[in-house]
């Protein structure tokens, strides 16, 4: 095993505020067994021992669960590798003296708060609109008392994986995120728990996307690619027939109040 | 804003949009097609085929149809655009797209072409001012002689060429949008292979439209007593 | 320092209903007066926010991800136990609870256990409900699987994502109560104080991480679920961001902390391996229902490929040593075994500090299809970091720290010995003792978070006055926030040459080395002077560029480890104080052939530490703690 050196490109950018751009930099002695963050982790050390302040990037679990992590690499958003957060992304994917980029998501629901960590509060909106079942704690009846097929609980599971990472956003052409949104509805829209608010939640939840700023989807499927955790486009078809089937069906909550004596 | 406005303005009611309008001009694609096809039956048939199209009681109700169905998918797809463009302020130092497909990327591309077509095709076959001295013959029964006008057009090569190009283009804004809109209006289902529907009925009209204009160029269509 | 647990009357089976009777109610009208602060946004906190909101309370949620979706429950892969007896067998409330308590050592609380298991089974409805998509039957009912220290299968899971899921179902509970108006979120916002008034806790200071914005935030009560300090070690399972800042600054500000020695050393670990390393990933305990724990019998063969050892060869060790629950034994058990292997110089892979997880016989006998149809994601996950395919090769694992069961001291109300305080999930000391069973850790959570508090805040509520808001220009705020700057500022001015980072990897060796596995009276105190060496140096030599005002992340690091630098000595004294072996705390000299010798006579308590100012020793209190309904007996899972 022999210890790598590369060239990496990160995109520095103080505050949202300042211009940014691409620097070059140097990295040594990084093996092949160290995760991608774990080689910014030795850039950020090389970095601070030449008195430069370290490229901030948003990272926590480290296990390609949390969703925390982001980066655009050479291009793919996480780096490419299939069904790979870039904390689960190691160096022994790269070669040595390979020159490297490395960019925070584009997206302007996404603007960069410094170098490569971006504010993702426009998927925290969406989620608000909708993504919930409106029970209180305390009301459910025992969970074996409503059968779900394996089939259907399988199918929700798929699609509740979303870590709410970005990347699907970050590797549209245009910048949407069906995806995401797609993902968070045929969760509950694929078992029995999420069918009474179905209309709603749907309008609701494409709304908060388009006013969030969000591109539109014209069926590239680099989102699907991209994701970490394989969501499939399947997810989106049944979004835009949900909201179609909304938009000309589903009765607007009327807001009278349920009072009594 | 009522129901519907919203609908129209969100981002899945302007791709159902573009779907349902694409979808209005593949069948008329595949209409005109075999039309095209009856190139095939000699003189008689093809001239038949134009008279009864010119003489159809509802032709401008059709016209106007398709022009607005036209008219809705450009500006729907103008504005898409725009607001994708605006969805990415920054653009990538370095971005590689692995899933998307040329036919994907160039729609804008593939859609101005076929634009810039059909209006250079309207001018020749049905306004006339390309080959004009072409454009008022009448056959021996007294019906526009279309099929003299094919032929005369589909000798010139340059006429030819441009046709041949814009087809492509047609076959490949086609490999895309004819089996988007199944994804866009939610009718994608995992046993049905939907996803090859687009690049097969761009080949089928590809073949289609082009062989009536080959046969002719190559000869096997003539002119009446030639 | 009182540490009145206040537990209430009458036989076990009944405390938890008597209490919820005889608790205060605050009246519908007058829940929204109430303003409640929540810190920490995970399954526990997340939970309690969403809960308290639904019921009425003003809340304030804060969080130093950039979502609430973030925080480190989602990491958590194998399941939640509940006592559905769903499976027909033989589980119950009086099951679980016993189990629960025996796997802890003896070293919990009676009556908050047997809560614990009590509302378990609310939490599993709870959670279907909310459209968290648990693994299914064909039939459509829900699924179970075992998981160690247990003999019944009543741990319920979304395939390997089960924190996850859960999380997800509690976020979308916040998410209603935020679109609602009735929380207000606050992300990427870190505590960094508490503010008392009249010795009642009234609200909190927080930094803004993008803006650098010092602020106070006031409320009629403070509920703190911030996780636990596995992260003293520098290298665990936990995400980098756990640490230890908001419980130890409550501790610095008089709550009393629990048992800080008791940690959980998780036995399937990916092997650490080399220097660079800045985390360590877990696997499943559930892998250990099909995989084989094994080493070489030889030395000789450690280097052998291992699928060239024939079973004679191989030692079982799990399974040879504890035949009746094998490889399913509990956590500290399992990795106290792995570690004598290796000591015993008969570990695998680089440095000798792994053994073999090994999948041959589960593939034989169900088809490498079925393996991955259970395993599949966390078998990827494994051949993603090590580069090896774990359907050919065995896996290689190792313990790592992965849970701490001490945190701040709360009565059977969940409130600390600060009045107003009340600690949800891995933050407090409670349930788990010793150590803590697998699948239990989400069940704790969810049951603080949705079950328990929403009850005995109202209790403490009901005796506040709503129209008695602290005000944060008073004095204690402006205490409080000048104090947290002068911190900051200190850690700016100092303008050395060593990264936060080579500090965090150092204590992280010491703490390994002499409070991890196996600890020593002379190794404890050893590590207590290389402890306070390190903060000298720290405080000395290290490099914070950057402003306070702006996104700075080394300075976010800097502070955090400045806490664990201090916390780690209350650990290794505690470690040091408690001269039996409990759990997950092994003490060397106390053994008995191999196995933990636990001293009822003497450590039958929870230790509480209180704060004594920067110069001066912590005391040691104790809570004594009775065994009426689960008898003490040494644990023996053989």
């Amino acid at each position: 095993m022999s210890d790598m050196n590369l060239t990496v490109h990160v995109w520095r950018q103080k505050d949202a505020k300042s211009p940014g751009k691409m620097v070059p930099y140097k990295v040594t002695g990084v093996s092949e067994h160290a995760s991608f963050l774990e080689m910014l982790d030795i850039l950020n050390e090389q970095l601070q021992a030449k008195g430069e302040e370290p490229v901030a990037f948003d990272h926590d679990c480290r296990e390609g669960i949390c969703g925390m992590c982001s980066l655009m690499i050479n291009g793919r958003p996480h780096g490419g590798q299939k069904a790979t957060t870039t904390c689960q992304l190691h160096m022994r994917k790269f070669k040595d003296g390979e020159e490297i980029f490395v960019e925070p998501w584009r997206a302007g629901a996404f603007p960069v708060l410094r170098d490569l960590s971006v504010d993702r509060t426009s998927f925290e909106k969406i989620q608000q609109a909708g993504g919930f079942v409106s029970t209180n704690v305390g009301s459910a009846p025992d969970a074996n008392s409503v059968p779900i097929p394996k089939e259907d609980a399988d199918r929700a599971m798929d699609a509740a994986a979303c870590i709410g990472c970005g990347a699907c956003v970050a590797a549209c052409p245009n910048g949407s995120a069906m995806l995401f949104v797609g993902a968070k509805l045929a969760h509950l829209h694929s078992l029995p728990q999420g069918q009474a608010e179905r209309g709603h939640r749907t309008q609701a939840m494409v709304n908060a996307m388009d006013a969030a700023g969000f591109g539109n989807c014209s069926n590239h499927y680099e989102c699907e690619a991209a994701c970490p955790k394989e969501i499939s486009r399947d997810v989106i078809s049944l979004m835009n027939k949900d909201y179609v089937k909304a938009s000309f069906t589903h009765r607007e909550r009327s807001g009278k109040g349920d009072g009594g004596a | 804003m009522s129901w519907f406005q919203r609908y129209m303005r969100s981002s899945i009611g302007a791709k159902q949009v573009m779907a349902v309008t694409g979808l209005g001009m593949v069948l008329f694609a595949l209409i005109h097609m075999t039309g095209h096809l009856q190139m095939f039956g000699g003189r008689d048939m093809y001239n038949g085929y134009a008279h009864f199209l010119q003489h159809l009681e509802v032709k401008w109700v059709a016209r106007l149809g398709l022009i607005a169905i036209v008219v809705i998918h450009i500006f729907t797809a103008i504005s898409l655009v725009m607001k994708n463009r605006a969805a990415r302020p920054v653009a990538y130092a370095m971005y590689k797209p692995v899933a998307s497909t040329p036919m994907s990327r160039y729609m804008a591309m593939t859609g101005l072409v076929i634009l810039a077509f059909i209006i250079y095709h309207l001018l020749h076959f049905t306004i006339g001012t390309v080959q004009p001295q072409y454009f008022h013959m009448l056959d021996d029964k007294g019906r526009y002689d279309a099929y003299s006008m094919f032929v005369r057009g589909f000798q010139n090569v340059g006429i030819f060429a441009s046709y041949a190009v814009a087809v492509f283009m047609l076959c490949m804004h086609l490999g895309h949008g004819a089996s988007s809109w199944i994804q866009s209006l939610g009718w994608r289902h995992p046993k049905y292979g939907t996803d090859k529907l687009g690049p097969i009925l761009g080949i089928v009209l590809f073949l289609g439209y082009i062989a009536p204009p080959t046969a002719v160029l190559i000869g096997m269509i003539k002119l009446p007593g030639a | 320092m009182d540490l009145n647990a206040k537990i209430p009357d009458g036989p076990i089976e009944q405390k938890w209903e008597n209490a919820k009777f005889n608790y205060k109610l605050v009246n519908p009208a007058n829940k929204r007066k109430y303003k409640v602060i929540v810190v920490g946004s995970g399954l526990a906190g997340g939970a309690a926010a969403a809960t308290l909101a639904e019921l009425g309370y003003q809340v304030s949620c804060f969080c130093f991800q950039d979502s609430p979706r973030r925080a480190h429950s989602i990491a958590a892969q194998g399941g939640i136990n509940a006592a559905k007896n769903y499976q027909n067998d033989g589980d119950s409330v009086h099951r679980l609870f016993y189990d629960t308590v025996k796997g802890g050592d003896f070293r919990a609380r009676e009556a908050n256990v047997h809560r614990l298991a009590e509302v378990s089974v609310n939490i599993i409805d709870q959670c279907a409900a909310m459209g968290v998509p648990f693994a299914r039957e064909y039939g459509g009912t829900l699924a179970n699987r075992s998981f160690g220290g247990a003999q019944v299968s009543r741990t319920f899971y979304a395939r390997g994502q089960t924190g996850q899921q859960l999380l997800l179902g509690a976020y979308a509970g916040l998410n209603r109560q935020i679109a609602a108006g009735k929380v207000k979120m606050f992300t990427r916002t870190e505590m960094l104080d508490i503010v008392l008034e009249d010795g009642k806790a009234v609200g909190i200071v927080v930094r803004d991480l993008v803006t650098g914005k010092i602020e106070s935030h006031a409320a009629h009560a403070v509920v703190m679920a911030t996780g636990g300090y596995g992260n003293v070690f520098y290298l665990s399972t936990n995400a980098k961001g756990c640490n230890v800042t908001a419980t130890y600054r409550a501790y610095k500000k008089g709550a009393g902390f629990g048992n800080p020695c008791f940690t959980q050393i998780h036995p399937t670990c990916i092997p650490v391996s080399g220097d660079y390393q800045s985390k360590l990933t877990l696997m499943s305990e559930s892998l250990r229902n099909d995989g084989r724990v094994w080493v070489p019998k030889n030395k000789a063969d450690i280097a052998k490929r291992p699928d060239t050892i024939p079973d004679e060869d191989r030692d079982y060790y799990l399974e040879r040593k504890y035949p009746s629950y094998g490889n399913l034994s509990p956590r500290d058990i399992a990795s106290r075994a792995a570690k004598e292997q290796c000591d015993d110089g008969r570990g695998v892979g680089p440095g000798g500090r792994g053994v073999y997880l090994d999948f041959r016989d589960a593939i034989k006998r169900d088809g490498e299809d079925k393996v991955r149809e259970k395993y599949g994601n966390l078998f990827d996950m494994y051949e993603r970091i090590t580069g090896e395919n774990p359907y050919k090769v065995p896996m290689r694992i190792y313990p790592a720290v992965h849970y701490t069961m001490g945190g701040l001291w709360v009565d059977y109300n969940l409130q600390s010995t600060i009045p107003g305080l009340f600690v949800l999930g891995e933050a407090n000391f409670s349930d788990h003792g010793a150590n803590r069973l697998g699948a239990s850790a989400l069940m704790q959570g969810l049951a603080d978070g949705y079950f328990v508090i929403p009850y005995t805040i109202g209790n403490y509520l009901a005796n506040v006055n709503a129209a008695k808001l602290a005000s944060t220009s008073n004095p204690a705020f402006k205490d409080a926030e000048a104090d947290v700057k002068a911190g900051i500022d200190k850690l700016l001015a100092i303008k050395g040459k060593r990264t936060v980072d080579s500090f965090h990897k150092e204590l992280g060796l010491i703490m390994w080395e002499y409070c991890g596995m196996a600890r020593t009276k002379e190794g404890l105190a050893k590590a207590v002077g290389l402890i306070r060496e390190l903060r000298a140096a720290f405080w000395q030599d290290l490099q914070v560029l950057g402003g306070a005002d702006t996104f700075n992340q080394s300075l976010e690091k800097a502070g955090r480890l400045a806490d664990l630098l201090e916390f780690a000595e209350l650990m290794c004294k505690d470690a040091s104080e408690r001269e039996e072996s409990c759990g997950g705390h092994f003490r060397v000299e106390y053994q008995q052939e191999g196995e933990a010798l636990r001293n009822d006579d003497k450590f039958c308590h929870a230790a509480v530490w209180e704060y004594k100012g920067p110069d001066a020793e912590p005391v040691r209190h104790i809570e004594p703690l009775t065994f009426e309904n689960v008898h003490l007996a040494t644990r023996s899972y053989k």
